[in-house]
């Protein structure tokens, strides 16, 4: 039977290909949270069950012990080339910033030390509108400056399906097909393909997480949902904002701005 | 966010457009407020933010998540915010309405189900209010409603009311928008979005929640003829190739046969591939993302249109498009340019700006040279080859194009195919037992024996230009020297040969193929042909050229339409202002002017002695036999059927 996700999923497929096709060389971040995971069985879709380019984990060595796990036991399970690429040390960060906005521009830096080793022209990348108000402003294909650095006031024009997929010498795109769902999307998309989950996002004494980061700067929420089916019931009724557990979106009012434009994800 | 637990989760898509300051990102604010959409925290967010400024709550505070924003206090970006109505779920789409911002808007409004247009009741019906309701209009967008806000600054007068919507009812009725409804609203106070309120107890229509809920979500096209551009080929792991893309009209089953457009391919659908296998799967439709294998090892890539054979779209290497201009700089006539549609991508030249639409008295402004930023014209875009294309009235999916200026997106804007006909011609005979034999006489042995060689003197121009009078005397005149022409007339040719040919653009084509063919067989034979047809299309002289390439001049025949109209020898041009001749070249039909014609005539400036000595003149120059200088390979081997 036809069904919304459907219509979410061919968007996001489409998408994958058109990046695939018309962007060399092309890579994906792979966080191993819900959503690049999700992103990670579309591709599979996509590619008819090949994944055709590398998944990138941005590694502060400050994930938890359950992500490293569930990412080995994929990586073994679906046969996925995967690079582990190491970020720069919070030593080497701005050390002006408040220390949870410091300890995610390790992953901006490490973007950015990634890119000039692989050379990459396009980096796949699984965030929603919904998560955030600035990410609602995203595009489908946003183009980023040769210093990783994104313009928000000037966005390239995109409608009918037809986007901007050149960038000049240095600079790249980043292409983010699952733009238009939401989180709640996201869950009735993983329970109705069953795709597997890291299981911190299922609540274990009272709580859980709902967006997965490093360990350091990332908090589990009040939860009772245990499984894929609670926790969209739960996400049916909140009004807690899906980034509630990442101290870095809080610290100042503009301080998870500060960090897109300067490349973050 | 999702609120309430409705069964399909469908989301309707509204995208909120109106002049700057009209009350667009008020209303949005307001609306997540009504409808219990705001995030836990965000109303205290909201309040604080505001207090540190000394203000009153301010709704639109809830879209600007960016400092720079707040501080500009202009919406920067299109955004997109979810919530739901007890009916369903929404996407609203903000349209930013600073002018400078119209790339931002096109952007948002492209993928909308519906639109709201807001229009302040003091203020009333402005400058960006027009530009957008056009853009809507130009997008394609049907389901449109309007919102008079503000009405708390206008005391909540009902005659106040419908001076404004008799305003904009007008506007949109001129460019074919019907608004669905128009309701009286203030975003600031709440007034008539998700309630009713004494103060405007006079209206007794929808609330705007209502009138969203009544719209409908775009379904997919799936009764239209079977579009599916090519998005990729895959063959990974030396496996089975299998072609990708999206179904963007109607439906396709294994076991179909398909052609591939522009190269005629054709093969039938093996299988439909997914991941994970499944082995059922016999059919999909429009929306649909899908892969295919095919029987046949034919060639396609991405680009090509796959469709069945009895509906293919059009071929042509010239359409219109009626388009919105984004770029800083402007577009001009000459200029090359990418466009997509679909997967499809050409270079095209801009041929002629025909008309430049002023988006608010939508006054003709006419032929320009420039289309400039946020401007919307007609223009004529010329490509090097055949490309598959789809009217936009027959196909609002395939029908548009977007133009690219360097790596960045310029323009788009909607096919319009009227006056041009269908280039799709296979170009082979339709039997295959043909075989070419060579001749015993040569053109040189022709040409001796004539004392000239053979050729075609290709006259184009406009109905009244001179073709005919042109061609009869210059006939004359080269008969009475001694030498052999003879004159193909438009007119006469369709009492006999064509006589079962119209005027249609495909019927015109096929005019003048025929006359191309008739006219290369007599040059052959050693005969001055000279040909008096309008020949609109650079595509069909181009094909005649094809035909006899060596010995063909194409001849411009040059007056403007207003002296043609003028002349009116036939008094064709007063019967197709009437209305009783359609396609009437010049007047409701294009007209190409020859691109690099070897000869011109201005019958314009010069009477038709002058005109006539210049043809001769140039023939005599072309046709004379010089003594052993002509190289005898020139001749055309000509193909006749032995069955």
């Amino acid at each position: 039977m036809h069904n919304y996700l459907d219509d979410l999923e061919a968007q996001s497929i489409y998408i994958i290909r058109e990046a695939y096709n018309r962007i060399h060389p092309l890579g994906m971040l792979w966080s191993i949270g819900k959503d690049s995971t999700a992103m990670l069985w579309l591709v599979r879709k996509a590619f008819f069950g090949k994944v055709p380019f590398p998944l990138i984990l941005l590694d502060t060595g400050m994930e938890m012990d359950e992500v490293y796990a569930f990412r080995d036991k994929l990586t073994e399970d679906w046969d996925l080339p995967v690079i582990n690429h190491m970020c720069p040390p919070e030593e080497e960060m701005d050390q002006t910033l408040p220390p949870a906005t410091r300890a995610a521009m390790r992953k901006t830096e490490g973007l950015k030390t990634l890119l000039k080793e692989h050379q990459y022209k396009g980096i796949i990348c699984g965030i929603r509108r919904d998560e955030q108000g600035l990410r609602a402003k995203e595009r489908v294909f946003s183009p980023r400056a040769n210093d990783g650095s994104w313009d928000f006031k000037d966005q390239p024009a995109e409608f009918w399906d037809q986007y901007k997929t050149e960038t000049p010498e240095g600079a790249h795109m980043r292409v983010h097909p699952i733009l238009h769902w939401t989180e709640v999307d996201i869950w009735r998309y993983m329970q109705r393909e069953n795709i597997p989950i890291c299981d911190l996002y299922f609540a274990r004494d009272g709580k859980r997480y709902r967006s997965l980061g490093e360990k350091n700067i990332t908090f589990p929420v009040d939860s009772t949902a245990s499984n894929i089916e609670e926790i969209i019931a739960e996400l049916e009724t909140t009004k807690t904002s899906e980034r509630a557990g990442r101290t870095m979106d809080k610290e100042t009012e503009d301080s998870f701005e500060k960090l897109r434009t300067q490349g973050y994800m | 966010m999702a609120k309430k637990n409705n069964k399909n989760h469908q989301q309707l898509r509204v995208v909120i457009v109106g002049h700057v300051d009209h009350g667009k990102s008020t209303l949005i604010g307001r609306l997540l407020y009504d409808t219990d959409s705001l995030p836990d925290g965000k109303l205290e967010e909201l309040e604080k933010a505001s207090k540190r400024r000394g203000e009153e709550i301010e709704w639109s505070f809830v879209l600007d998540a960016f400092q720079a924003e707040r501080d500009q206090a202009v919406t920067i970006d299109t955004t997109q915010i979810w919530f739901n109505t007890d009916a369903r779920e929404y996407v609203i789409i903000d349209a930013p309405g600073h002018r400078e911002f119209l790339k931002n808007m096109i952007s948002g409004a492209a993928a909308a189900d519906a639109a709201v247009l807001v229009v302040d009741a003091a203020e009333g019906v402005k400058e960006q209010t027009k530009r957008h309701a056009y853009m809507l209009h130009l997008l394609g967008l049907t389901q449109v409603a309007v919102v008079v806000n503000k009405m708390d600054l206008i005391g909540y007068d009902e005659q106040k009311f419908e001076a404004v919507s008799k305003d904009i009812k007008k506007y949109l009725g001129s460019i074919g928008l019907t608004p669905a409804f128009i309701v009286p609203i203030s975003a600031r106070n709440g007034d008539m979005i998700a309630n009713r309120n004494d103060e405007l107890a006079w209206y007794k229509g929808k609330n705007l929640i209502e009138v969203l809920d009544s719209f409908e979500i775009s379904s997919p096209y799936t009764v239209h003829p079977l579009r599916f551009p090519v998005q990729d080929v895959y063959r990974f792991d030396n496996k089975k190739r299998i072609i990708v893309g999206r179904i963007e009209t109607g439906v396709l089953n294994t076991g179909d046969e398909l052609v591939f457009s522009p190269t005629n391919e054709k093969a039938i659908v093996t299988g439909i591939e997914t991941w994970p296998k499944d082995e059922q799967r016999v059919s999909a439709k429009a929306g649909e993302v899908i892969g295919i294998t095919l029987d046949q090892p034919i060639f396609v890539e991405r680009g090509h249109i796959a469709a069945h054979k009895d509906t293919l779209p059009m071929l042509s290497n010239v359409f219109r498009a009626n388009i919105f201009w984004l770029s800083h700089k402007p577009l001009k006539v000459g200029n090359t340019y990418t466009v997509r549609y679909g997967t499809s991508e050409a270079r095209v030249t801009v041929q002629s700006i025909d008309n430049v639409i002023d988006t608010q008295d939508l006054g003709q402004e006419g032929a320009a040279h420039e289309v400039h930023r946020n401007e919307v014209a007609e223009i004529t875009l010329r490509a090097k080859d055949l490309i598959p294309v789809d009217p936009y009235t027959d196909n609002m999916r395939t029908g548009r194009v977007v133009m690219y200026e360097g790596y960045d997106i310029a323009g788009g804007g909607a096919i319009n195919m009227q006056g041009y006909p269908d280039q799709r011609t296979s170009g082979k005979p339709k039997s295959e037992n043909i075989y070419a034999v060579s001749y015993l006489v040569d053109s040189d042995m022709r040409a001796n024996r004539n004392g000239h060689y053979g050729g075609i003197f290709w006259f184009t121009g406009l109905s009244g230009a001179g073709k005919s009078t042109l061609a009869m005397a210059v006939e004359k005149e080269l008969f009475d020297r001694g030498l052999n022409p003879y004159v193909l007339d438009g007119d006469n040719v369709r009492y006999g040969l064509n006589s079962d040919l119209g005027f249609s653009p495909e019927d015109r084509t096929e005019n003048i193929r025929r006359v191309g063919e008739v006219a290369a067989l007599q040059a052959d034979s050693g005969l001055i042909v000279l040909t008096a047809f309008i020949s609109p299309y650079q595509a069909d002289r181009d094909r005649a050229r094809k035909c006899k390439p060596q010995g063909f001049h194409e001849i411009y025949i040059k007056a403007d339409v207003a002296t043609c109209e003028r002349r009116d020898p036939k008094g064709l041009y007063k019967k197709a202002r009437k209305g009783e001749i359609k396609e009437f070249t010049g007047i409701d039909s294009p007209y190409e002017s020859p691109v690099n014609p070897e000869l011109v005539v201005d019958t314009e400036t010069n009477d038709i002695e002058t005109c006539v000595g210049q043809v001769v003149d140039y023939i005599i120059e072309h046709v004379k036999v010089e003594q052993s200088s002509r190289d005898p390979s020139e001749t055309r081997e000509k193909t006749f059927a032995i069955q």
